[in-house]
């Protein structure tokens, strides 16, 4: 940032004062003070620069700032701005793109050094509020080391003082104590000094009191003496008795006898005791085996080894029962083996006691894992529920015994009686009903029947009428075809019209059950394929039969075996036949109902057909 | 008649029977009976010895060297062995006398500095000798002078002041003065437990009677003239009756002169009941108090006070009942039943000094300073 110092070209006194302030504000250091100061003079320097451009280079000094730069822009390595001189020439021609390279360099340059003097003062500013930062971190810190050392000096202190006060303390006792046990001392030597000192003031008194025993031994006179006045004898009269060796000796027996009576007493009462009281260390000793062995049965709520041990015991224990009974007397082995044996019972009862306690608490802190432990509450809550259980099925028992005792329990006959005509009545009006729809229906079925036996008799009027006229036109068709041949189609639309009008007549009178009718299907087929074809020039035997099973067929009623019919009908038989079919399908169809004649017909038939059938 | 140095003995059954003992120069100091009624035993002044006179054989007996304390004689229950205490060049020794013939059986020394009190066991075994207050130590020995145990409750503070053996001989209660008494057992002659007698009673399972003053309403009206003499008395005399007073209860307390010797401090009085129920104690710095002890269970049962201090009290001989004098005109009773202040009628003022039960348990003798009552108690036929 300094280099503009070196411009030593001659400037005027303006471009100096410019130049001066540039150079001024361009050498401020670069430290963090100024920063501001050093990016303004960027706008400023625009200005400057300007003017400064203006002040470095006039018309008249172009040559010679051309050659300064030149030189300048050279020695800092940049390409020269002149061309290549030709010649010796002296003068030398600007080259345009050099200049214009070397402004763009210098312009990138400059960028460059810009950015650069940005990235510098923003880390200046940084390391600035860090600095900032860190010191006062640092002062807080001298702060607290200071107040914290104050504080430990102050805690010292106190210690100090109540280190002090204590051993003060402890000096105290002791020199309570030594007072103590001096007192007690002086107590001591005070006490044998009192007791020789009343020792030999008791000598002194035992000399006076033998003194005065000698003297009142020896005045011995009459006074002294007791004066009985009327004397009495004892009771048995023997005189008392001197006092001799014999005696003594008897006393001596005497005391003894009292002594050991004393004493035996005494030993049978204990010895009574302590029978009791084996007999109730023997009890419990029971009492807790058995309460051990039924505490055994739950399992896993023990340990490993006391099912073990508490065998182990109980058979010692009986083994020791069978010894000590033998033992009556109170030996000394019996004894402890009977104590031993009681404490190792209630240890055990006492670990398992223990154990039930620590499972209680932990149940209490909820934290147990123990499956078959059952927490208190779960426990009741399945009480309750058992309990609610049972109660229902107590008050259902009763609903039902009370249902039962009404049931078996012999009513009034009123009340049966009534009973049993309401459950009575009940059936007789559900009958009465279903015999009333009995009764329609079979109205129906008789009328069904009259119609059908009514169709049927015309039906047997109609036959004979066919019958008669069949006959005359067979007497005719015979007569016919000896002598025409040419009046097929004639033949065909009256036999067409007429096996149309007799089929219709065939279906509705549906009376005889159809039991030629395959053969005559089949042959009618064949024969209404026959009658379709121009027919043969002469009668054979074989149309006759054709047109007499036709008829034949036409009389009888098959509208069953409309499935199996597979004719191959010609266009007469075919609507026929069609007509037939779709009378049929018609019928069909409208086989399950019981409307319409044709339908009626149908199903007429359908129940005499069943009738028919076994 | 002490001062006379004369004893005079009648005959309750044979009146015309009179005997007179003169000791004459030697003086008198103490006289008793001996248990079987045929010999007195005077105690010749300054302990010299004692005159065993025979009233039968008319024989003299002597015996040197008495010991000049509380309770330096003790006859067995039976009447067959006496105890001396006894005292010689300045080491103490007790005799053992059989009394039928008052044989020397038995002559043994005691470990005591200075032996204030001999007192046979009702069963006639056992020998308890205690000292004096300066130490705590009781002895017991057999009948025939073995040492059998020692009992010694703590050191330098002053000792036993009176000790009491229960009706079987299970238990001797000792009194001390430091206001409690302990009772040993007669198996290990160990201490079993100990009874305190604090001046505050909190338990409130224990029931305390308390004596107060009935308030006399005088009927002005129906005052008969000339005045009887019943109502006289009545007239001024206070009547007292019992109140049981709840927990907790602070008792009337004297506080001790303690640079004088003899301190009223301590167990001063302790008996048992003849059925071995209970043990009745006086704390003599709470002299108006009496104290009902339950051995069964070893616990308070029952603390009697009254208006002023209590004198003596004796258990009934044949069952558990006590009764009490405290100087007063009236006389207390207690059972378990329950308690009773009885006035005794008799003119003017008759303080109550001691009392004595009679043996058949159905009347007792109640002492003033110069007259002496008779009170009969009646049975209410519930057996």
């Amino acid at each position: 940032m300094g280099d503009w110092k070196t411009i030593t070209v001659p400037i005027p006194s303006s471009e100096s004062k410019n130049i001066s302030q540039f150079t001024s504000e361009t050498n401020m250091s670069p430290s963090s003070l100024c920063s501001q100061q050093v990016l303004c003079p960027s706008l400023p320097l625009a200005k400057s620069v300007h003017n400064f451009f203006r002040a470095f280079c006039t018309e008249e000094n172009v040559d010679q700032s051309v050659s300064y730069l030149d030189q300048e822009l050279t020695t800092l390595g940049f390409p020269s701005l002149y061309e290549e001189s030709k010649g010796k020439e002296v003068k030398r021609d600007l080259n345009i793109v050099a200049v214009l390279n070397c402004i763009q360099e210098l312009l990138v340059l400059h960028r460059k050094n810009l950015l650069a003097q940005e990235n510098v003062e923003t880390q200046n500013l940084k390391l600035g509020s860090d600095m900032d930062h860190l010191q006062n971190c640092y002062s807080k810190l001298k702060e607290q080391l200071e107040t914290s050392r104050r504080e430990m000096i102050g805690l010292q202190e106190r210690d100090r003082q109540l280190q002090g006060k204590n051993r003060n303390l402890h000096q105290l006792l002791k020199n309570e104590k030594d007072e103590v046990q001096k007192l007690q001392n002086i107590i001591a030597s005070r006490a044998t000094q009192y007791n020789h000192d009343m020792k030999r003031k008791e000598r002194e008194y035992n000399k006076l009191k033998e003194r005065l025993h000698q003297l009142v031994m020896n005045k011995k006179d009459k006074k002294t003496a007791m004066d009985i006045l009327n004397y009495v004898g004892r009771a048995d009269g023997k005189r008392g008795a001197w006092r001799t060796g014999k005696t003594e000796a008897r006393n001596e027996d005497e005391m003894y006898k009292v002594l050991l009576s004393d004493y035996e007493q005494r030993q049978k009462q204990i010895l009574l005791e302590n029978a009791e009281l084996k007999k109730v260390l023997q009890q419990m000793k029971k009492e807790m085996i058995s309460l051990l062995t039924s505490q055994k049965q739950k399992p896993k709520e023990k340990a490993e080894d006391t099912p073990g041990t508490v065998l182990s015991d109980v058979e010692e224990d009986n083994s020791e029962l069978s010894k000590e009974n033998m033992w009556e007397l109170s030996c000394e082995t019996v004894r402890e083996q009977l104590t031993n044996s009681i404490r190792k019972q209630w240890r055990i009862l006492k670990s398992h006691v223990e154990k039930l306690d620590t499972q209680v608490s932990k149940v209490h802190l909820g934290g147990f894992k123990d499956e078959e432990v059952i927490s208190r509450q779960d426990h009741e809550q399945e009480t309750e529920k058992l309990e609610l259980e049972i109660q229902q099925c107590k008050e259902m028992i009763q609903t039902q015994q009370q249902l039962l005792q009404q049931f078996t329990t012999t009513c009034d006959d009123d009340t049966s009686s009534l009973l049993q005509d309401c459950y009575l009545l009940e059936e007789k009006e559900r009958l009465e009903e279903e015999w009333a729809l009995f009764k329609e229906q079979k109205k129906n079925f008789e009328k069904e029947r009259r119609s059908f036996t009514e169709a049927a008799i015309r039906l047997g009027l109609e036959r004979k009428a066919f019958e008669e006229d069949r006959a005359g036109w067979l007497k005719q068709q015979f007569l016919n075809m000896t002598s025409f041949d040419n009046k097929n189609s004639e033949n065909g639309k009256p036999q067409s019209a007429f096996s149309g009008s007799s089929d219709q007549d065939n279906l509705t009178l549906h009376s005889k059950p159809g039991q030629k009718s395959y053969s005559v299907f089949s042959e009618s087929s064949v024969r209404t394929s026959k009658l379709t074809k121009s027919l043969p020039v002469s009668p054979s035997t074989s149309e006759l039969f054709q047109t007499i099973r036709h008829i034949s067929e036409n009389s009888s009623s098959c509208v069953l075996n409309v499935a199996t019919e597979d004719t191959k009908p010609n266009q007469v038989g075919r609507e026929c036949t069609a007509q037939k079919w779709s009378v049929a399908s018609r019928s069909d169809s409208q086989e399950g109902g019981c409307s319409g004649s044709r339908s009626l017909a149908c199903t007429d038939w359908s129940i005499e057909h069943r009738d028919g059938l076994p | 008649m002490y001062k006379r140095g004369l004893v005079q003995v009648w005959s309750l059954e044979q009146p015309e029977w009179h005997c007179k003992i003169d000791e004459g120069s030697a003086g008198l100091v103490a006289s008793c009976w001996s248990p079987d009624g045929r010999h007195i035993l005077n105690t010749t002044e300054f302990h010299l010895r004692i005159t065993v006179w025979s009233l039968c054989t008319k024989s003299v007996s002597y015996i040197k060297y008495p010991k000049a304390c509380q309770q330096g004689i003790s006859f067995t229950k039976d009447g067959r062995y006496m105890a001396l205490a006894e005292r010689r060049d300045c080491k103490d020794y007790i005799s053992l006398f059989v009394c039928s013939d008052w044989q020397l059986l038995r002559h043994f020394e005691t470990d005591t500095q200075d032996l204030a009190g001999i007192e046979w066991g009702p069963n006639g075994c056992v020998l308890a000798a205690w000292d004096s207050c300066l130490e705590y130590k009781i002895l017991l020995y057999s009948l025939d002078g073995r040492l059998l145990s020692t009992y010694s409750a703590y050191e330098w503070s002053l000792g036993i002041k009176a000790i009491a053996w229960s009706p079987s001989s299970q238990f001797l209660a000792i009194g001390s003065y430091d206001e409690k008494v302990r009772i040993l057992n007669h198996v290990t002659w160990k201490m079993i437990t100990e009874f305190g007698h604090p001046t505050t009673i909190n338990n409130p399972k224990i029931v305390v009677y308390k004596e107060t003053e009935k308030s006399q309403n005088l009927e002005m009206e129906n005052l008969p003239f000339p005045p009887t003499r019943a109502a006289a008395s009545s007239l001024f005399s206070t009547e007292s009756k019992y109140e049981v007073v709840s927990s907790p209860v602070s008792l009337q307390t004297l506080k001790p002169l303690t640079d004088r010797p003899n301190p009223k401090i301590g167990i001063g009085v302790l008996a048992f009941s003849p059925d071995n129920c209970f043990l009745a104690t006086r704390n003599d710095n709470i002299p108006n108090a009496v104290w009902i002890w339950d051995i069964q269970k070893l616990k308070l049962f029952v603390v009697l006070e009254h208006l002023s201090a209590v004198r003596s009290f004796q258990w009934d001989p044949q069952q558990a009942r006590l009764a009490v004098c405290t100087g007063r005109s009236q006389v207390y009773l207690w059972s378990p039943a329950g308690c009773v202040s009885v006035q005794v009628p008799a003119e003017g003022d008759f303080q109550i000094l001691s009392l004595c039960w009679h043996r058949s348990g159905d009347s007792m003798a109640l002492l003033s300073k110069d007259q002496l009552c008779l009170c009969y108690l009646e049975n209410e036929g519930v057996k």
